[in-house]
């Protein structure tokens, strides 16, 4: 599989797929897209980095280790999903503010947030799989 | 109840809870001397509900609660009378006496905070179950003792037979648990309350019930597990392993006494029926008679405790089921006296082990002069066992003799089988209360003396206030006995016992039992033998049983799990598809809902071109020879149908579909070569057969049961919900990813929780290098 072509694509494609993953998972609460397939695109980029230069390089390129990734993100989403309660909503409500930086408007909200962590959950849980299953002897 | 009240009493449940987080803390500075402070719970306790005396010896009871769940009608309530009342304050006295005497008796043990914590855990839980009003509550606290009794026993974990003996308790009152809640539900189907208090106002309800019998026979089966009954008895002499404190509180003073409440607790509601009549005394006294005879092969003062304990709760489920107000009585009264001497003499007999080293009363003897106040406790409790004038132990006698003496065939036999029950105990309680102390000095391995006064302390207060408590036993029976044996038998009741003997049946009865008991006493080494020699020809008691059963069961489940999971991936799918295909094919068929041949879609070209790209993706995966190139012409088909999907508007769907088959193929691929199998399928045409077969009957399911849905007619009330409300409440265009992150938020959050420990267990897998070891298989000759 470690092809010139291949390795010499690889990061330009891993990059241009991590940032299309992010804005996937930003555009999805009115296009098409989402944490969940924000996540597996991250994936799909995680494993095309992992075959071009093998599984070290990619744990190294995470820093963190994949499973701490989707813990935090299951942290995250239940963190957004509490913070209704003080407010004296039920669980999970979304809530939203829309702060202006620099003339443009942001619509900032509890449910961006669990959004993230569901993307984190997703690239966390599946890249850490297919790393194991990539990587024989150190998984 | 005012409010003020109310949260006191709610404090006073949650309070050992706290207490026991604490204790740990605390006793890693205070040492031993944490038991002075970590005692102030238990006393608050014992203060807090001594208020409530006054109101409930004047006939009322004190209820109070919150709502748990209010949609289902659960509270979290309690309800205090006169036995719940009674209960609560042995339990907080005694616990308080216990508190100290563990600091003195583990004084120096490297787990004593860890020791304080578990105690008052299990404080907690038995307080909570004998006030509890509801019968969730009930049971929550009933099972939580079983656990807190199961951490006790097994404390000294590195004893084998202190790990064999915890665990043997908690099944057998762990199952017994099940089969109270289990009696629970079917009280609550037949009379449709859901609390102790109602259940007890509701008259005959339960008892004209169609569900009564099977209702009595599952509370039963908790009560008799808990209590120690024939023949659930074994466990109790097996948790002895526990330290002397355990046994002193949970296995004699306050938990096994927990399936005795529950039957008094349920007697106005279930009691006055034949069945009840019978299997209480039958079960009961046979407890009884087994168990003083067990009492007297012992020498081992804790095991000889044990087995009178097993006699005693034996002899109250007796009274409990005669079905005379008087029988009640007498109950009521054997019970506050036991606690009390029981209690006792296990301390007594703790401190005798922990200042001499030696627990066998053939070794011991003349320690009386070297330990005083021990011998006065250990004296003051055997005489009230005994049932010696001066002591409450007599007034309980006195009124079981009253009770029983009423001349019918069956009241004689159990008035028979309680004078010898009695007679042993009689004989018991003086060969560990006195044997010890008089004689010619036995060789210990300590030598004895006095020990520290947070070890003499309990025992001597129990053995004292046995003493008080007779001779103040009018104020007595009004606090503690008549109410207790009011809210027993249902209607109010005066008990009037009194020290002083009146010349009758009873005493008549209380002097035969004594003269017995002084005879056993003398000829206590041939009794010994005797019973020694009868279990011998025996020989295969209820305790070896749990052994074979536990094996059994080991064997059964290890045969199981050989059949099930053998560890054959072909075979796990094999089962797994055909299943999928089973559940899906057969309820078509036979309720005649196949759906209706669909007419040929019109399809314009480039879609038709979508379609023959799956299908050559298909054939391609068919007729591959090797696997890899199969994986590949699968992901074909799965792009094509992606497509499929972008084209007829749902581009969400599609996206995750195209990413889906991706990774599929990706991991598909990984997983091939990791299983190392070889690349092209070598197998007999019979076995590709099935596959395909199996196959085809699930492409087929799912074919049939997607155009059926798609036949049906279509409930849109969703969709318009969603559409109207998207953008206006959820600020979200995209209804998909609305319903993911909002408006089933939570759904999300579970299944996001499910891919991660999803993603764990398949790591946890795949780093499973070596082959897994020989699976433990049952365990031979424990």
């Amino acid at each position: 599989m470690r092809t010139l072509i291949f390795r010499t694509a690889a990061p330009y494609l891993t990059a241009l797929m991590l940032l299309l993953s992010i804005f996937v998972l930003l555009r999805g609460h009115n296009e098409p897209g989402g944490g969940f397939i924000g996540g597996l695109i991250a994936v799909s980029a995680f494993a095309i980095h992992g075959i071009a230069f093998g599984v070290h390089q990619v744990r190294r390129t995470m820093y963190f280790h994949p499973m701490a990734i989707s813990g935090f993100g299951l942290l995250l989403a239940v963190l957004a999903g509490l913070v209704s309660l003080p407010a004296g909503a039920p669980l999970l409500t979304g809530l939203w503010v829309s702060p202006t930086v620099g003339g443009i408007t942001l619509d900032l909200s509890t449910v961006l947030l669990f959004d993230i962590g569901v993307y984190l959950v997703v690239v966390g849980s599946i890249t850490s799989i297919a790393l194991a299953l990539e990587g024989r002897e150190e998984p | 109840m005012g409010t003020g009240a109310q949260s006191l009493t709610l404090l006073a449940l949650l309070l050992p809870f706290l207490g026991a987080i604490i204790a740990p803390v605390l006793t890693r500075f205070l040492k031993h001397n944490a038991a002075w402070i970590l005692a102030l719970i238990p006393l608050w306790l014992f203060i807090h509900f001594a208020g409530f005396l006054e109101t409930v010896a004047g006939g009322n009871s004190v209820s109070g609660g919150l709502d748990w769940v209010p949609s289902l009608g659960v509270r979290f309530s309690w309800y205090l009378d006169g036995l719940s009342l009674t209960f609560a304050l042995l339990i907080s006295g005694i616990g308080t006496l216990i508190v100290l005497y563990s600091g003195g008796y583990l004084k120096g043990h490297v787990q004593q905070g860890r020791f304080f914590s578990f105690i008052l855990m299990f404080m907690g839980a038995m307080q909570g179950l004998v006030i509890s009003d509801s019968f969730l509550m009930l049971f929550v606290f009933w099972e939580l003792t079983s656990i807190t009794s199961f951490l006790l026993i097994g404390f000294d974990h590195d004893r084998e037979a202190a790990r064999r003996a915890a665990l043997q308790a908690l099944i057998v009152t762990g199952l017994g648990g099940l089969s109270l809640l289990a009696g629970l539900l079917v009280i609550w189907g037949a009379t449709g309350t859901q609390d102790l208090s109602t259940l007890l106002a509701s008259g005959d309800a339960m008892r004209e019930s169609p569900l009564y019998l099977l209702a009595l026979v599952l509370v039963l089966g908790g009560a008799f597990t808990k209590s120690a009954q024939f023949p659930f008895h074994f466990w109790l002499p097996n948790a002895m392993q526990a330290p002397t404190p355990v046994s002193a509180y949970l296995h004699s003073a306050t938990m096994v006494k927990a399936g005795v409440y529950l039957l008094m607790r349920l007697n106005p509601a279930f009691g006055e029926t034949v069945a009840w009549e019978t299997i209480l005394p039958v079960f009961g006294g046979t407890t009884l008679i087994v168990g003083t005879h067990l009492a007297n092969r012992h020498t081992d003062m804790n095991l000889m405790h044990a087995y009178t304990t097993v006699a005693s709760l034996g002899l109250l489920v007796m009274l409990t089921g005669f079905g005379a107000e008087k029988a009640i009585e007498a109950a009521v009264l054997y019970l506050i006296a036991h606690s009390m001497f029981k209690g006792a003499l296990f301390m007594v007999a703790g401190l005798i082990d922990h200042e001499t080293g030696v627990r066998d009363i053939r070794r011991l003897g003349g320690i009386g002069r070297a330990m005083p106040l021990t011998f006065a406790a250990g004296l003051l409790a055997a005489l009230s066992m005994g049932g010696l004038p001066l002591f409450f132990g007599f007034l309980a006698k006195e009124e079981i003799y009253a009770a029983l003496g009423t001349g019918t065939p069956w009241a004689t036999v159990l008035i028979l089988v309680a004078i010898v029950g009695n007679a042993l105990m009689f004989a018991v309680a003086f060969m560990v209360g006195l044997k010890p102390f008089i004689g010619k000095r036995g060789e210990t391995p300590k030598k004895a003396h006095e020990g520290p006064p947070l070890l003499w302390t309990g025992p001597l207060v129990l053995g004292v206030s046995g003493m008080i408590g007779a001779l103040l036993s009018e104020p007595a029976h009004a606090l503690f006995s008549s109410p207790m044996a009011s809210a027993v038998s249902g209607t109010a009741v005066e008990v009037h016992a009194s020290t002083v003997p009146h010349i009758g049946l009873p005493l008549l009865l209380s002097l035969m039992t004594i003269a017995l008991g002084v005879g056993f006493y003398l000829m206590q080494e041939r009794m010994r033998d005797g019973v020694a020699g009868s279990l011998k020809a025996i020989g295969w008691g209820p305790d070896r049983g749990f052994d074979q059963a536990m094996r059994g069961l080991l064997r059964l489940s290890f045969r199981v799990t050989k059949i099930i999971q053998n560890g054959r991936l072909d075979i796990y799918l094999t089962v797994t598809f055909a299943m999928v295909a089973l559940t899906l094919l057969l309820p078509m068929v036979i309720f005649d809902e196949l759906p209706s041949m669909p007419d040929m879609p019109m399809l314009l070209p480039h879609e038709w071109t979508i379609v023959a790209i799956a299908v050559i993706g298909l054939g391609a995966m068919v007729y591959a020879k090797d696997r890899l190139t199969a994986i590949v012409s699968l992901g074909i088909q799965g792009l094509a149908v992606a497509l499929l999907f972008m084209l007829f508007g749902a581009p969400d769907l599609s996206f995750t579909q195209f990413m889906i088959e991706t990774l599929s193929v990706v991991i598909l691929a990984l997983v091939m070569t990791r299983l190392r199998l070889s690349p092209t399928d070598h197998r007999p045409a019979g076995e590709k057969a099935m596959d395909v077969t199996i196959a085809g009957a699930c492409g087929l399911a799912f074919g049939l049961l997607l155009l059926k849905v798609t036949q049906i007619p279509f409930d849109d009330t969703l969709s318009q919900f969603f559409e109207a409300h998207s953008l206006a409440i959820a600020h979200g265009r995209n209804i998909v990813n609305v319903i993911i992150v909002d408006f089933r938020g939570l759904d999300t959050l579970g299944e996001i929780a499910v891919v991660m420990i999803a993603g764990l267990a398949i790591l946890a897998l795949i780093r499973v290098t070596t082959p897994p070891k020989q699976p433990v298989s049952a365990r031979e000759g424990s």
